[in-house]
């Protein structure tokens, strides 16, 4: 099966006073259709600069990310993203947020209408459909961001720490949440995280990145089976990899001679 | 007047409490008027102070309001500064627009922009008169220059100052630039642009009263003008009263247009 994102030797440089910066040195990587891969690594590593990338936020300097074989060469709503400050519209209810891409791609009210609600039931936002942002705390306001993301119905949903600003219970009851809407909605997910409980018990595949340059360190198989449960998260066998992917985080090597 | 805070507002717990909160403001408003007008009393009372007494400004007030002057001139101030504010705001708002959504609006418009707000409105007013005549069309436009000086910056200020973050949330649900302008960008620089334009409304207050002394036949300027030149103190003290309250009440109701406009905001 051919792959559904690829990186392929994804640079990225940024322009600087005096010089320019790497911040992402050939990155490589294929993530499968329905995979949900996880990326950790050191701040500043080029997580959110290679999922930019793939956005369409942000050009590559060399190489090029492709979807189902078509080189990316601008944002689509094939692609969704979620952002760690969530980015809701805070004039529009949960409801006309959710809406926002349906009513850009210019579907009917009718049908926008009966599609919001299907997502924000889908992430038990229900009772609050005809809130305001504000009203809601960050748990609720991140669970709308997904609804919004989903309601376009991408092909990708692309994740920036998500769950970052959220206290350490949402964050677990987010998780769940996700891969329960994850298994119902089959999507390809990437999703960054500093959380190496989070990436280990979200993926099928961890990928460590490593800093000064940003680059892919390592790729680590999650062999446990889905649905992830509670059981499965005190289980030694989460335990070693949770371990593996932490030395592979926390012990890098530095890199080699690099400008 | 001119004094608009640009800070968020600070909102109160719940609404009893902000009820509560606010009876207890408006008794001590009252009280703070009251002793200012007792102290008013008191001191140009002994005739210390050689300013009108209360009751000599009210019985002018009654008398101005009875012959139908103070109408008249309110009225062709308020005409001024509103045909002015309205024509400076209308104009500020897509300028301010473009400026900070096209980087070649701004650079070609920036240099001016900075200028002119280094000169007083009020110095353009012999300027104004010498190429516009002494009618209304040189007091509009200094109004109408002031207004949009002030609203013209708090726009562009908005517009590059909407999250780069939302910007491309809306991008990656597929948005392209003028959806982005419209459903972004315009509704997210709202509470900057309603700054402004109280900002506006404030100088244009200012503004019509010093173009009123200096060339007109009517309004509460042109009144106080020929009240100092007979040496009427109360009808001075009633002009002043009648462009403090009416610009006091005109500021209230667009603070309640944008308490509405702006109800989403999150606010400390
Ligand atoms: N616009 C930019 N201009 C210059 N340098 C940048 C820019 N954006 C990112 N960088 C640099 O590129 C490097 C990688 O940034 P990136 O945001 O991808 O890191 P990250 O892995 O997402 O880090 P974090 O975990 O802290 O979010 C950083 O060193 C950063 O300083
Ligand atoms: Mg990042």
């Amino acid at each position: 099966m051919t792959p559904k994102i690829v990186f392929d030797n994804v640079t990225r440089r940024f322009d600087l006073k005096d010089g320019s910066f790497l911040a992402l040195d050939r990155f490589s990587l294929d993530v499968a259709d329905g995979e949900f891969v996880t990326v950790v690594g050191p701040s500043g590593c080029g997580k959110s600069t290679a999922l930019n990338i793939a956005a369409g936020l942000l050009k590559a300097s060399g190489g090029e990310v492709t979807v189902d074989g078509k080189p990316v060469e601008g944002p689509g709503p094939e692609r969704g993203m979620i952002f760690q400050q969530y980015a809701l519209f805070p004039w529009l209810s949960v409801r006309d947020n959710v809406e926002f891409g349906l009513r850009v791609k210019g579907e009917p009210p009718a049908r926008r209408r009966e599609i919001a609600e299907r997502f924000i039931d889908l992430v038990g936002l229900g009772q609050f459909a005809d809130a305001l942002p504000k009203t809601l705390s960050g748990g609720m306001k991140q669970r709308c961001a997904i609804a919004r993301a989903y309601a376009v119905d991408p092909v990708i949903l692309l994740m920036d720490e998500p769950f970052g600003a959220l206290d350490a219970l949402t964050r677990v009851q987010l998780q769940d949440q996700l891969l329960e809407t994850w298994s119902r909605e089959r999507r390809t997910v990437m999703f960054i995280t500093h959380d190496v409980d989070e990436a280990v018990y979200l993926a099928n595949r961890v990928v460590v990145m490593a800093a000064g340059p940003g680059r892919l360190q390592e790729i680590i198989e999650v062999d446990l089976p889905y649905p992830r449960t509670e059981e499965i998260r005190l289980s030694p066998e989460f335990t070693a990899i949770r371990n593996r992917v932490w030395h592979a985080v926390y012990h890098q090597q530095p890199a080699q001679s690099h400008g | 007047m001119s004094a608009v805070s640009v800070k968020p507002r600070t909102a109160s717990s719940g609404k009893a409490d902000r009820r509560t909160m606010d009876f207890a403001s408006l008794g001590l408003n009252v009280a703070g008027v009251v002793a200012g007008v007792a102290i008013w009393w008191s001191l140009t009372g002994s005739g210390v102070v050689g300013l009108p007494r209360p009751p000599e400004v009210l019985s002018r007030f009654i008398e101005l309001l009875g012959n139908g002057q103070l109408l008249r001139d309110t009225a062709a101030s308020l005409a001024r500064v509103l045909t002015g504010f309205l024509l400076g705001v209308l104009l500020a708002i897509p300028v301010g627009f473009a400026m900070g959504w096209y980087k070649v609006a701004r650079a070609l418009v920036e240099p001016y922009l900075q200028f002119f707000r280094m000169i007083p409105p009020l110095a353009i007013i012999p300027l104004a008169i010498v190429t516009m005549g002494i009618e209304e069309t040189p007091k509009i436009f200094v109004i109408f220059l002031a207004s949009f000086l002030a609203s013209v910056v708090a726009t562009y200020q908005g517009v590059i100052s909407v999250d780069r973050t939302m910007i491309n949330a809306a991008r990656v649900l597929g948005a392209k630039d003028f959806t982005i302008f419209r459903r972004v960008v315009v509704p997210a620089s709202t509470p900057f642009i309603l700054v402004g334009v109280r900002i506006g409304l404030g100088s244009a207050w200012a503004t019509v009263v010093a173009a009123e002394l200096i060339a007109a036949q009517s309004g509460l300027g042109y009144r106080m003008q020929q009240a100092q030149l007979y040496y009427d103190l109360p009808t001075i003290f009633v002009s002043l009263f009648a462009i403090g309250i009416l610009g006091l009440t005109m500021d209230r109701m667009l603070q309640a247009v944008e308490r509405r406009l702006t109800i989403w905001q999150e606010r400390i």
